[in-house]
């Protein structure tokens, strides 16, 4: 009989004033007890909406119904064949909006806490060295790919899955993408990361580090190596500013800056040699999961943390858990308020702010209501720090340097649905060609992607 | 064989700055002149970007100062010993085309990078004036080979000690005053310096690269740590540049950011002397 309680299982997390203060992870996750019992709220449904809702499709009431019966590896086995990199999925998926948002207790109730689920499962089968190594004889094959976030990750285990020789490069020193430098530790430990990595190395899958394509080596040369096939997953990796006066001001960083230094240079470490700028009180603009981040990491940095947002509450971006994690770590959220001026002292460095206050208008483009500026509002923030959170672009490196290969007007490279590019055997997917998205959505393109290169190869 | 970032070759070129040679054989191929890396010196430690220096084969060879932790750290490795991580060509080449006639200017270590440059044009057959600065006659670095990348090479020393007596912009200065006419000069050195240098060539109306070396993490254009207003513009260093139109450089700005973390620099310095007082006691 499945369990028909209301609510999600609860999982532990570290209290609010003690995690405002460290870098360990916020949530816990469930213990064998605590899984086994949500397990059972799950229905099994024989027409599963969550997995349709699962951008990588994974079989959600098969890996649940093995929880169910106390059989982890089988869970895992069909969760990993599906999805590259679960235990990363069940931290930073926007699971309302996907699996969770389709699943049938939540119309009377809280959903099956699937992401939850998905998160032991994975810890669960790290923790037991449980891997998933099925794979096809090595096809004599070789596919490249660059970039090793989410979607070049999932594109690489694909297709080292499916007998091929891949290789990711990746520009930094350390594989991962926004995994590495974006997310911080508290929301997805890197030891996690560098595990799932090493999971899909076993599988078999090389990784180039300090390599730039588009720079050490052009995308025509990897051609020239021998590859067949070429996978982009280089991601949406270009901070936008507000252009507004006075961003270049000292204390003005632009989120990809400040969550790097923290995350993959490692600066919450006092013996760090990474510098980090000392804040008082810190505006970070912009109301996504980026933000959200820069603001906690921070505030556990020790300054006064507001988040200044030019919409309201309702169309704040971020994950619900990461606005209510927030909230409870003592960020304040200055709503309807839009900068319009970073102010600078004599010695070049940010003294404070300019601030409009908006109201909602008409829906714009997006659907969302368009913020308006209401006339006289100004007033002036006193902050010494401003974190520029208000999104990326795909950087232009990989496009400039390959003849052919086409891109929109917002530089993101040009796909079909099979992520096939303007250039023969160049396939791209992720943020790189659909602007900053989810990990979940770039783990999707990564999928679909594999399976159009091994087309692509199989037809040649 | 030398292994991937094994220090090749290493040479103390006065006590404060030192020259390796790197096995990187993908970014040895691909450098040109004004390109940089990035290198890491051990695990955990910071990314620093160095412009390169000369390649050659499959080394390519730059030159530091150590004025951090960092750099020290990166000092302390020997020949024969490998960096954690070395990354690059990064960066735009600097513009050397149509230039017939050129100086190059150097502030310190900053001729390191001023060399390959004169090389790059004297290379395309340009006339090449080279100025480069020293405080005084012990930290001259890299003379005879700055002697053989130019036709005529003024070394300046701010106390007399060697050659010119006073900066660089006064030996430019007193240069085109003689009536010495360049397609383009270019500076390469400390912020001020180089500030300066684009004050003279404005005067004499003649175009001016400079190049840039801010604070940097990724040098791919991630981070924007790098930004620099250019003609009102802000541009990335990383991939913008590092080479720019000194006349148009906001340099006031620039000099204000490469401040940014000098606060927590002057605490981590204090705290790595007295580490190694307390060792000295032990």
């Amino acid at each position: 009989m499945p369990d028909m309680t209301l609510e999600k299982t609860k999982m532990p997390e570290q209290a609010p004033e003690v995690r405002s203060r460290n870098f360990l992870e916020v949530a816990l996750g469930y213990t064998p007890e605590l899984a086994e019992k949500e397990s059972h709220r799950c229905l099994r449904c024989k027409n599963p909406r969550c997995v349709e809702g699962c951008p990588v499709n994974v079989p959600i009431p098969e890996f649940i119904g093995h929880i169910q019966e106390g059989d982890l590896e089988g869970a895992y086995k069909a969760l990993s064949r599906a999805n590259a990199l679960p235990a990363v999925c069940g931290r930073v998926c926007p699971q309302e909006s996907q699996c969770e948002g389709r699943c049938v207790r939540g119309i009377k109730g809280e959903s099956v806490g699937i992401g939850r689920l998905e998160r032991f499962v994975a810890d669960w089968a790290l923790e037991h060295n449980v891997a998933n190594t099925d794979k096809a004889p090595a096809n004599g094959h070789k596919v490249a790919v660059v970039g090793s976030g989410p979607a070049g990750l999932t594109c690489a285990g694909e297709l080292a899955r499916m007998g091929y020789a891949v290789t990711v490069f990746e520009a930094f020193h350390v594989a991962g993408g926004v995994l590495s430098y974006g997310i911080p530790e508290f929301r997805l430990p890197k030891s996690i990361v560098e595990k799932e990595v090493g999971k899909l190395r076993a599988l078999g899958v090389e990784l180039e580090l300090n390599t730039v394509i588009g720079k050490t080596l052009s995308v025509d040369e990897l051609f020239d190596t021998g590859y067949e096939a070429v996978f982009i997953g280089s991601g949406a990796g270009l901070p936008q500013f507000m252009k507004i006066p006075g961003e270049s001001l000292v204390g003005v960083f632009s989120a990809n800056e400040y969550l790097t230094r923290i995350n993959l240079m490692k600066a919450y470490k006092p013996d760090s040699p990474t510098p980090i700028f000392v804040s008082r009180k810190v505006a970070v603009l912009g109301g996504g999961n980026v933000a959200m981040d820069a603001a906690r990491c921070a505030k556990r940095l020790g300054a006064d943390v507001h988040i200044v947002y030019r919409r309201s509450e309702a169309e704040l971006p971020a994950r619900a858990e990461e606005v209510h994690h927030a909230k409870e770590e003592g960020i304040a959220f200055d709503l309807l308020c839009n900068p319009t001026e970073i102010l600078g002292d004599e010695q070049g460095r940010v003294r404070g702010m300019r601030v409009i206050r908006m109201e909602l208008g008409e829906p714009d483009a997006s659907g969302r209501r368009r913020p308006v500026p209401i006339e006289g509002s100004e007033f002036e923030m006193e902050v010494d720090t401003v974190i520029v959170a208000i999104g990326t672009s795909p950087n232009p490196l990989i496009r400039a340097t390959t003849p052919g290969l086409e891109a929109n007007r917002r530089g993101c490279i040009t796909t079909d649905e099979t992520g096939a590019t303007s250039r023969e055997g160049v396939f791209c997917g992720g943020d790189a060609a659909t602007g900053a998205a989810t990990v979940i959505l770039a783990m999707g393109a990564g999928k679909t992607a594999a399976r159009s290169i091994d087309e692509y190869i199989k037809s040649k | 064989m030398p292994e991937k970032y094994e220090i090749v070759r290493k040479k103390v070129l006065t006590p404060d700055i030192s020259s390796i040679s790197v096995c990187a054989p993908l970014v040895a191929k691909k450098a040109r002149a004004g390109q940089f890396i990035i290198l890491r010196a051990c695990a955990d430690g910071e990314r620093i970007p160095l412009t390169v220096s000369s390649t050659d084969g499959e080394l390519v060879t730059v030159v530091f100062q150590k004025v951090g932790d960092s750099t020290m750290t990166l000092d302390e490795l020997s020949e024969g010993e490998c960096l954690t991580d070395f990354v690059g060509p990064l960066g735009e080449p600097t513009p050397i085309e149509g230039v017939k006639r050129a100086a190059v200017v150097g502030g310190g270590l900053g001729c390191a990078i001023a060399l390959p440059v004169a090389k790059a044009l004297h290379d395309a057959g340009a006339k090449v004036d080279l100025i480069g600065g020293f405080r005084t006659r012990d930290i001259v670095i890299l003379e005879d080979e700055m002697r053989a990348a130019c036709d005529d090479l003024y070394i300046c020393t701010d106390d007399g000690s060697y050659g010119y007596h006073g900066f660089t912009t006064g030996k430019l200065e007193e240069l085109l005053t003689a009536g010495e006419r360049y397609d383009r000069v270019y500076a390469i050195g400390p912020l001020v310096m180089m500030k300066f240098v684009c004050r003279v060539t404005k005067r004499f109306d003649i175009p001016t690269t400079v190049s840039m070396n801010p604070i940097m993490i990724d040098g791919t254009g991630m981070c924007g740590c790098c930004r620099v207003t250019v003609g009102g513009e802000v541009k990335f260093a990383c991939v913008d540049g590092p080479d720019f139109d000194g006349h148009l450089i906001d340099f006031d700005e620039t000099i204000a950011r490469a401040a940014t973390y000098k606060e927590f620099e002057q605490r981590r310095k204090a705290g790595h002397a007295c580490r190694l007082e307390g060792m000295g006691n032990a």
